[in-house]
């Protein structure tokens, strides 16, 4: 059994402590926009944050999680209002496939809390997420419409 | 015309009940009388493209995958243009494969590879709008009794205005739905549109940020169960035996099983569940008899078919060997392509839910009926006892049209737990040794010089793994052993063209087929033909003393459109000007999947040459037509991601028969730091050509324009990829 608090709510699933949290959130709380692309912490699509930082979330165990604020994909949006982040990705039409977005998006998220305005060598060392389809031109755009807006 | 869809509304009201009716998707025949067919919500199909609900909500039938590229947008813009409908009030659904069979394939063919989505399909999809907006003016004009010449449509609204009536489509949809379709329709001319041709919102970004967007690895099923495959890792080898017993005890732990001869699988309540076990299942395998196959072998291999005596010609004019027999001087060059694997983010999966009566499969496909045919296969049941929901694709890439390997296995399990949904889910690392490669190919290529250092003479030879002879082996057998798509690019005609006029030309190809199963990788095999074609071009060049542009212009006379994208980049980039302190140049151009494009880049070194800086990129793309610029620029730039990616990072090598990488780790792929800002030049010459692709063609630029940029900052020519394998890295 793990407690975790996901988006706000407690849920209490029935898992062994070394299930990556990526599944338990995907196959035990049944939120699955955080995606699997590679287990191993590469790619970054299973990004959410922890606490308010950034974690690949397929390469820590539940127990880890555990009495911590994790906030999904799901979570971003406050209120019925999109994140910022999230509302520059359909004004700057970012998603081609849109596998990678959750996590790119968390990704993101997280680097603006921390450096509300990041220069192109900021951007280029904390954003490291694979994104197959290629869409890191409009990403970067869109990165730079928030922190300008 | 012959590719309208022959809207015969009697046939195929008759052929649809003629299949028992288990199909819900579209006919739902109790409503409304016989005649009209509709949609699962009852609202009346106009046709088969065009559902209109009471509340003037246009939904569009699109046939197509939706994988990233954009087309379910573009194609609705299409259907919209001519239908004059209100594109705020647009939605589409996908028909199903087994209703496209069941309806004698009224929506036509579902694949969606060969950046063919909307250049193959825009012609009758447009002709359904157009038909289905004459109908809808013919029921309001029989309403209102007057002629329908004199009502006229904006935005789904029809007026009659000497009457000053005034009704929307959601009102006479109905009735529409009940009338004869026109036998014929005038298409507008492209320069009236008003939808089509501008860069419209695409319609399926809003879940894509959410978390909301449910692809095939997502799906939910009620009593569902999932699990974790594993294939014999040296292809054509088979399961000897595994001990069941060892992790049948694992938490949550319901089935283990061979699949098929090749493959096992484990069944668990949750997929973790499933994947551990499998990881800890003990398999022997026979290997077979291509368990000693190496990189090494291969390329040995190959490198003898560079001067082999048969080799099936693919484009030839005049006498190449004889003018490279007596030319003044040769140059001489040979070059590697290495195998790649498409790694989409989303790993292979597909969902299976079987009975005796009744097989229906979830599935992230680029081609619905490809996947369906595999149903048929795998589950024994006839055509009206299957059913295929496609899903959007987390990425496609080329691996999920032809191939439907995954569906097989879903369905194969399925069956084993009749009743039971089961997810399959493959892991990265399976995705990654059990793909459907990128083929490698070696190519030697001469260029003869007369005494006046005019080209008279070139001969391209490609060595190397055929895709058809695999995947298509009836059209190598129709060819008498040729592959004919071997030589996309550099073909005598058609949609992969060789763009120059060379005389005394030869381009052939020693097939050689390793055991290694080959696949349609994003661009297929214009990426290896532009690099050898492109990189060789500049070395002629070099070795005439002549500037790399001015030398192609000399062949571009009777190819104007490969000259126009080539002369777009070349001025955009500023060649002949001179360029940044340390930044270099390099050209590259094709025709690929009846698109020309071009690219030009500044690139820098550091490190004695070791790390590439890719400055900026110009990238010229003439698809005839643009439906939606805002997504063309994305699948140019994206292009640029995919093709770099290729050529700095990634190369699937062979041990033992078996690949050897098995994630992101040792297969890596570009990061938003290596992203050169790429410029988009759009320049469509509109015309009666075919129109032209955008998904894959410019990625086969992207490597030469980058290569011939690196050989004028370092002098160093590099002939064999990745270029990790030399040590070279972005910067």
């Amino acid at each position: 059994m793990a407690r975790l608090t996901v988006n706000g709510q407690t849920h209490n699933i029935d898992v062994e402590p070394d299930t990556p949290l990526l599944w338990a959130i995907r196959e035990n709380v049944g939120l699955t926009g955080t995606k699997y692309g590679c287990g191993i912490a590469q790619c970054g699509a299973c990004t959410v944050h922890i606490d308010g930082e950034p974690v690949r979330s397929c390469s820590i165990p539940v127990s880890a999680a555990e009495g911590k604020q994790i906030t999904t994909i799901e979570g971003l949006a406050q209120n019925g209002v999109l994140h910022k982040v999230q509302q520059a990705w359909i004004d700057h039409e970012v998603p081609q496939c849109g596998y990678c977005q959750a996590g790119m998006i968390m990704a993101v998220a997280a680097l603006l809390k921390q450096k509300p305005r990041p220069t192109d060598a900021e951007i280029n060392s904390e954003i490291t997420n694979i994104c197959r389809c290629g869409t890191f031109q409009q990403v970067r755009e869109a990165i730079h419409a928030v922190a300008n807006a | 015309m012959n590719m309208i869809p022959q809207i015969d509304r009697r046939s195929f009201v008759l052929g649809t009940t003629a299949v028992g009716g288990g199909f819900a998707f579209g006919l739902n025949l109790p409503f409304g009388g016989p005649e009209v067919v509709r949609a699962q919500d009852g609202s009346p199909e106009v046709n088969a493209w065009v559902v209109i609900r009471p509340d003037d909500t246009v939904v569009i039938r699109i046939a197509r995958s939706e994988m990233g590229q954009g087309t379910l947008t573009g194609l609705c813009q299409l259907v919209a243009e001519e239908l004059e409908c209100d594109w705020s009030k647009v939605t589409w659904e996908y028909p199903t494969p087994g209703q496209n069979v069941a309806r004698k394939r009224v929506w036509q063919s579902f694949s969606t590879g060969g950046s063919r989505g909307i250049r193959e399909s825009h012609e009758y999809v447009r002709k359904g709008g157009a038909m289905a907006r004459e109908m809808l003016l013919q029921a309001a004009a029989n309403q209102w009794d007057v002629p329908a010449s004199e009502c006229i449509v904006d935005k789904g609204v029809i007026t009659h205005k000497t009457s000053n009536r005034s009704t929307s489509y959601g009102k006479v949809a109905e009735a529409a739905a009940k009338l004869e379709p026109p036998k014929d329709v005038k298409l507008k001319d492209p320069k009236d549109w008003k939808i089509a041709g501008k860069s419209m919102k695409r319609l399926d970004t809003p879940d894509k940020v959410t978390g909301k967007q449910v692809y095939g690895f997502d799906l939910k099923l009620p009593g569902m169960v999932n699990a974790a495959v594993k294939e014999c890792p040296v292809f054509g080898g088979k399961v000897k035996s595994f001990d069941a017993a060892k992790v049948s005890g694992m938490p949550g732990v319901k089935k283990v099983m061979k699949v098929g001869e090749t493959g096992v699988a484990v069944v668990a309540d949750t997929w973790w569940h499933a994947k551990t076990a499998l990881d800890a299942l003990p398999v022997t395998w026979d290997e077979g008899e291509h368990a000693k196959v190496s990189s090494d072998s291969i390329a040995q291999w190959f490198k003898e078919g560079l001067d082999a005596e048969q080799a099936f010609v693919g484009n030839q004019n005049g006498d190449a060997k004889g003018a490279i027999a007596s030319a003044a001087r040769k140059v001489e060059a040979v070059y590697f392509y290495p195998y790649q694997n498409h790694a989409p983010m989303e790993p292979m999966n597909a969902t299976a839910r079987y009975t005796p009566d009744k097989c229906e499969v979830w599935v992230p496909s680029q081609d619905g009926e490809a996947s369906f045919a595999a149903v048929l296969a795998a589950s024994g049941l006839p055509a009206d006892k299957c059913e295929v929901y496609k899903i959007h694709l987390g990425g496609g890439f080329g691996r999920r049209g032809a191939f439907q390997d995954y569906v097989h296995q879903a369905v194969l399990i399925a069956k084993e737990m009749p009743g039971t949904p089961v997810k399959l889910l493959w892991s990265r690392e399976e995705d990654m040794v059990q793909g459907r490669y990128h083929p490698a190919m070696q190519c030697k290529l001469v260029g003869a010089f007369d005494k006046d250092n005019n080209l008279t003479g070139l001969h391209m030879r490609l060595s190397g793994q055929s895709i058809l002879a695999t995947v298509r082996p009836q059209i190598v057998e129709q060819q008498k052993g040729r592959d004919p798509l071997v030589f996309q690019g550099v073909a005598d005609s058609g949609e992969h063209a060789f763009g120059y006029t060379i005389p005394n030309l030869l381009i052939d190809h020693s097939m050689r087929n390793p055991h290694v199963p080959p696949g349609f990788w994003r661009g297929v095999n214009v990426n290896q033909n532009c690099i050898f074609l492109e990189c060789f071009m500049d070395e002629l060049a070099q070795a005439a003393g002549q500037d790399e542009l001015e030398f192609r212009r000399k062949f571009l006379a009777k190819h104007p459109r490969n000259r126009g994208v080539l002369e777009a980049v070349a001025e955009k980039v500023g060649w002949g000007k001179p360029a940044p302190q340390g930044v270099h140049r390099g050209l590259a151009h094709m025709k690929a999947f009846g698109a020309y494009v071009a690219a030009a880049a500044e690139v820098s070194v550091e490190d004695n040459g070791n790390k590439i800086k890719i400055h900026r990129i110009v990238a010229a793309t003439d698809p005839g037509y643009v439906v939606n610029p805002a997504q063309v620029d994305r699948q140019v730039a994206g292009s640029f991601v995919y093709g770099l990616s290729g050529l700095f990072l990634q190369e699937c090598t062979v041990k033992d028969g078996r690949i050897e990488q098995t994630n992101f780790d040792s297969y890596d792929s570009m990061r938003i730091a290596h992203m050169p800002k790429v410029e988009s030049i759009l320049m469509p010459t509109g015309g009666t050509e075919p129109w032209g692709g955008v998904g894959e063609p410019t990625i086969c630029v992207a490597a030469p324009a980058v290569l011939n940029a690196y050989y004028k900052a370092t002098g160093k020519r590099i002939r064999s990829f990745p270029l990790k394998n030399h040590n070279i890295t972005f910067a």
